[in-house]
Parts: C-alpha cells; sequence; structure tokens
C-alpha cells in the first residue's frame, strides 16, 4: 500500500482562481469579437472581465457536491410525502388554488431562466461569469424539474395539475410570466443579467420564496416546503451573482450609469407587476396565513431593498422610478386580483372563492388603509349575489395591458377608486395600458412589445375565433371540472372524503361528511 | 447603518451555525419564522468557521452552509475562515 501523503489543500481563493480564470484562454485564430458578438451592442463597457468575481468563490467541483445533497434531501422528503398520504395534511384543499398558479406560472419561468442562463454563459466574454451562469442555468432547470416533480403528487389527486405545458402557453394569466421571461429572454446578455439576476433574483425573490414557502409549511405542505427551500438554497447564490454583477458593470465604466438604471427602473416594475399573483397566493389563497402581502413587503421589498439602494448610491444607482407607485399598490394589488381572478373563474385552471367572514377580519386588520374602504363592499355585495342563486360572473373580456400582460385591473396610484388605464398610438394602432410605468416601457421599445402575443386577442383569432368552448378545449381545461368556485368543486367534496377515510375507521362515515 | 439578514432552514445541522452566529454577532437578532430561522444584524454579520467547528465537534466548511442556506442580503465575502456580510452605507 502507497504511504498516505498529506497534501495540503487549495485555499478557496487559489482554487477559485485554478477553475475558473484558468480554465480561459486568449483566442489566436479567431477575433475575440466574434467568438463574443453580442458583448457589446448594448453600449455596456467592459474593459477587464477579470475584475468580476464571486464572492462565494463556487468552483464546478464543490458545486456539484453540494447540489447532489441538496437532491438527497430532496428527494427523500418527496418520498415520504408520496408514501405518507401527505396531500392530505393539507389544512384545506384550497391552498392547491396557489399550487395551481406556481405550476402553471412560476415554474415554466425556471426553464426559461434555465435557457436564458445557458445563453448569457456562453455570450459573456468573462471566465468567471460564464461559470458562474451555467452553474446557474443547472440550478434552474432543476428548479422546474424538482417543483413539477414535487407536485406531481397532488396531480394523481387534484384537478388542475394536469396541463400546465399547454396553459403555459395559451392561458391568459400565465403568459404574465411568459412574456416577462420571453422579453427578458430576447434582450442583450447585459440586460438579461439586470432582469434576471438583479431585478428578479436581488430585488424580489424573496417575497416569492421565502413568505410563500414558510406559508406552505404553515398549511401542511411538506412538498412546497422542500422544492421551495431546496430551490432557495441557489437562490441565495443568485441574488449575490446579481448585485456582483451590477456592481461589476458599474466599476467598469462610468458610461454604463444610465443605462444599468434605465433597466432598473424597467425591470423592477415588470417584476413588481408579476409578483402581485403572488400576493394574492399570500393573502387569499393560504387558509392558514403567515403573513400578509403588506408584511411581507415590508420586510423583503421596504426594508431589504431601501438597504440595497442606499448602498448602490455611491455609484450614482437611485431606487427604480416606479418605486413609490409600487409601495402605494402593495395595499391594493391582491385584492384587484382576487376579485378578478373570483369573476373570471370560468377561464381559471384553478378555483377562486368569496373569502369567509374570519377571512375578511383578518384582511382588514392586515390592511386598514384600504380593505374596509374599497374591497369588503365589493365582497359583501358579491356574496349577495352568490346566496341569491345569482352568482356575479363576468363573461367579458377583460383588456389587457400590452407591456405586462395583466387585465388593467389596478387603480390610480393616489386614487384608489378610480381605475387606471393609459392609451397610446403606435403607426396608426392603438394600445393599452395599466399605468404610466408601462406605458412608459413599451414607448422606450415600442417595436418589441407590438410584437407581444396577448392571450385575448388570440381567443379571436384562429383556431377558436371567439368561441368559449372551442377556447377551454385548446387551453385544456375542463369546465365545471378544472374552473369556478372551490364550493361545490370535485376537489372540495374529494379532499373532504379522503381526508374523513384518513382519520375514520368507517368508510360510510367518511364518505357521510361530503 | 442598514440591516443585513442570513436566512437558514431550521434544521439539525444549522443549530450550531446559529448558535456560531449568535456567539460572534452579538448584535444580531434571532427570529423563528415556520421552517426557518431569519437573523438581522447591523451593518454586518459575520460567519466563523471555527466557532462553528468547534459547536458542531466536526470539521466544516463553510460552503457547506449552500446546503442549509434560503437567502441573505448585503454584500457577500467568504474566504476558508469566514463569511461575511455587509452593507457599504
Amino acid at each position: 500500500m502507497d504511504a498516505k501523503v498529506n497534501r495540503k489543500k487549495l485555499g478557496l481563493k487559489e482554487k477559485y482562481k485554478l477553475l475558473t480564470r484558468d480554465l480561459g484562454w486568449e483566442p489566436s485564430y479567431h477575433a475575440k469579437e466574434k467568438i463574443f458578438p453580442y458583448a457589446t451592442y448594448e453600449g455596456i463597457k467592459i474593459h477587464d472581465w477579470d475584475k468580476w468575481e464571486d464572492p462565494f468563490r463556487l468552483t464546478m467541483d464543490s458545486y456539484w457536491k453540494y447540489q447532489a445533497e441538496k437532491e438527497r434531501k430532496f428527494y427523500a422528503i418527496i418520498d415520504a410525502h408520496a408514501q405518507n398520504n401527505g396531500h392530505l395534511n393539507l389544512t384545506d384543499a384550497r391552498y392547491l388554488s396557489a399550487l395551481k398558479i406556481f405550476l402553471q406560472a412560476i415554474s415554466p419561468g425556471e426553464y426559461a431562466a434555465s435557457k436564458g442562463f445557458a445563453r448569457v454563459g456562453r455570450e459573456f466574454p468573462g471566465v468567471g461569469t460564464q461559470v458562474a451562469c451555467q452553474m446557474q442555468a443547472i440550478d434552474e432547470i432543476r428548479h422546474a424539474q424538482t417543483q413539477i416533480h414535487a407536485m406531481s403528487n397532488y396531480n394523481r389527486f387534484y384537478n388542475g395539475f394536469h396541463a400546465f405545458a399547454q396553459q403555459r402557453d395559451r392561458i391568459w394569466y400565465t403568459s404574465v410570466a411568459r412574456s416577462f421571461f420571453d422579453d427578458a429572454m430576447s434582450a442583450g446578455p447585459f440586460e438579461f443579467m439586470i432582469a434576471i439576476g438583479f431585478s428578479f433574483e436581488y430585488v424580489l425573490t424573496n417575497l416569492l420564496f421565502v413568505p410563500f414557502m414558510s406559508g406552505a409549511a404553515y398549511n401542511g405542505d411538506m412538498a412546497t416546503v422542500t422544492f421551495g427551500f431546496s430551490a432557495q438554497s441557489d437562490e441565495a447564490r443568485h441574488m449575490t451573482l446579481g448585485l456582483e454583477c451590477i456592481k461589476f458593470m458599474l466599476e467598469q465604466d462610468p458610461a454604463n450609469l444610465p443605462i444599468i438604471q434605465s433597466w432598473i427602473d424597467k425591470w423592477f416594475w415588470r417584476g413588481f407587476r408579476l409578483l402581485g399573483l403572488v400576493g394574492t397566493m399570500m393573502d387569499y389563497m393560504l387558509p392558514k396565513r403567515v403573513m400578509s402581502w403588506r408584511e411581507a413587503w415590508d420586510i423583503y421589498g421596504v426594508a431589504n431593498g431601501t438597504a440595497l439602494f442606499k448602498d448602490l448610491a455611491r455609484y450614482g444607482i437611485r431606487p427604480p422610478k416606479s418605486w413609490d407607485d409600487a409601495e402605494a399598490g402593495i395595499d391594493h394589488m391582491s385584492h384587484q386580483f382576487m376579485l378578478g381572478f373570483y369573476q373570471w373563474s370560468f377561464g381559471t385552471c384553478f378555483h377562486s372563492w368569496i373569502p369567509s367572514d374570519e377571512d375578511m377580519a383578518w384582511l382588514a386588520e392586515k390592511y386598514p388603509k384600504s380593505f374596509n374602504q374599497y374591497y369588503l363592499p365589493r365582497w359583501q355585495h358579491i356574496k349577495k349575489l352568490a346566496e341569491a342563486g345569482t352568482p356575479f360572473k363576468n363573461f367579458g373580456v377583460a383588456k389587457l395591458c400590452q407591456t405586462c400582460q395583466l387585465p388593467t385591473v389596478f387603480t390610480e396610484p393616489d386614487e384608489a377608486s378610480l381605475l387606471c388605464h393609459r392609451e397610446g398610438d403606435y403607426k396608426g394602432e392603438k394600445y393599452h395600458y395599466c399605468s404610466d410605468h408601462c406605458k412608459e416601457i413599451f414607448d422606450n421599445e415600442p417595436e418589441k412589445y407590438i410584437q407581444s402575443w396577448l392571450p385575448l386577442p388570440q381567443l379571436f383569432q384562429a383556431p377558436n375565433f371567439g368561441d368559449i368552448g372551442a377556447w377551454m378545449a385548446w387551453v385544456d381545461l375542463k369546465d365545471g371540472i378544472d374552473n369556478g368556485d372551490y364550493v361545490g368543486s370535485q376537489d372540495e367534496a374529494n379532499f373532504q372524503a379522503w381526508r374523513g377515510l384518513a382519520t375514520s375507521n368507517s368508510n360510510a362515515q367518511a364518505q357521510g361528511e361530503q | 447603518m442598514s440591516t443585513v439578514f442570513i436566512a437558514l432552514q431550521a434544521n439539525e445541522q444549522t443549530r450550531p451555525i446559529i448558535e456560531a452566529i449568535v456567539l460572534d454577532n452579538p448584535h444580531a437578532i434571532v427570529n423563528q419564522e415556520p421552517a426557518m430561522v431569519k437573523i438581522d444584524a447591523e451593518g454586518t454579520l459575520v460567519i466563523r468557521q471555527q466557532t462553528v467547528e468547534e459547536l458542531m465537534g466536526r470539521a466544516f466548511e463553510l460552503q457547506e452552509l449552500h446546503v442549509n442556506l434560503i437567502s441573505l442580503s448585503g454584500n457577500v465575502d467568504e474566504t476558508d475562515e469566514t463569511l461575511t456580510l455587509c452593507w457599504n452605507a
């Protein structure tokens, strides 16, 4: 047997240098500009790529080691969840609506982010950046896969999970998330980094994963807590990459500042609109709530965002232009979304419902500035209509914002009783927007946004020509099963029956609880 | 001074890490939340490998943190011995 040699382990900094910088080379028979053709057209000037460094100094060998450990932890819990009828430990099957939205709108976004990072990892000339983007591309595809896998167990028992991939492309509310990622993926590599790496990951992702996953834990959903925390363990690295990239770009050349600022202005608002969906999930769809969207915003948006922009002020960066309007919108957006989902519930592949009296008391307490004044009267009216057997259904088609693709259901930032609507003309066509900020984003790149695929104009085009029944088949939505009110749904009946079976020895008794 | 934070999953592996953070950062505030622990600290927060190893009773590489990390804020600097979070303003 060979004598054991005690080799000194490489230090973190040394290893990082060897496994990033030293993997690169100077091209000798091809011009660098030809190898990296997209690195300059956005106007960002980089003088020394070697100045970019991952602050975690994570190298590929450690990456595989820790990711493998995360996967082992993840699958141990997912298996336990499936083997032990984990779906019956939920507080209530209402909760599943939040998961259905997540699967239909957010998980495909993870996949899009993977494609985006694979691309920019190829397009950036710096080796450190290439390695970090490669890791993130692998992370994001892991997120999409683990989320789909974790939620597949619910698909065995409940409606609405079955066609997320098709619905990602066809149903109306998912186009909000899809257009966000398509917008980023069709931008240049630096704008993509600000869009996904900085604005989405750093400024907003905490709002998506942290309070929502805590909410999943509170509501007995072990599968979602597990994929959420497993994904979030990567997000900490993504956030750090996003912050590092923005600092690197700002330090490389003062001419980069105005370009970066305009991207921050654009992408903060795009992300803020998208995350309104999460606000609705937190305020209305968790049977047992951890904190309100307003409280989550105060912690992860205001406290953290203020610290971040104070830190970046030394480079001349200011908070996003829309910051104050976002702050004003926080007290209203989740209520406006839920009222929208309820009235258009014929077209959603998840259930909505009228909040209970207890829920409304909670909402009033959490939203003292808005709920009782603006939203309680509407819910009470809707409740009265439902009790009279004439539930409020809106079979009209919503007007969509050309930029964020949400229905224009929002109110003016300074007047919550007035619907906010902006209109503009471009090359003889009229376009509609939900806000000044979405209009401004359009006006800066009209040729991009006039090409947007909008789900409601699509309804009137081939192959459905305005036929709602044909549209439902096209989006794989089974009327009366996947959509509509939770009360009276198959999901409600099944959950109650199965839970009865799980907690009693008498099948008859359990069935009787339906 | 702005506040930095680190959020870790609440589990057996992170217990000694959280204890080490509290020992090394007397100004840190520990918030127990469902399934996670969020630690806030004004200005700076340092995690020291040595303190974690003493409490854990085994060798610990700071990069192992990634397995149980949920989120953080502030500028990051990681060496073999320390992981530092700080805001510059």
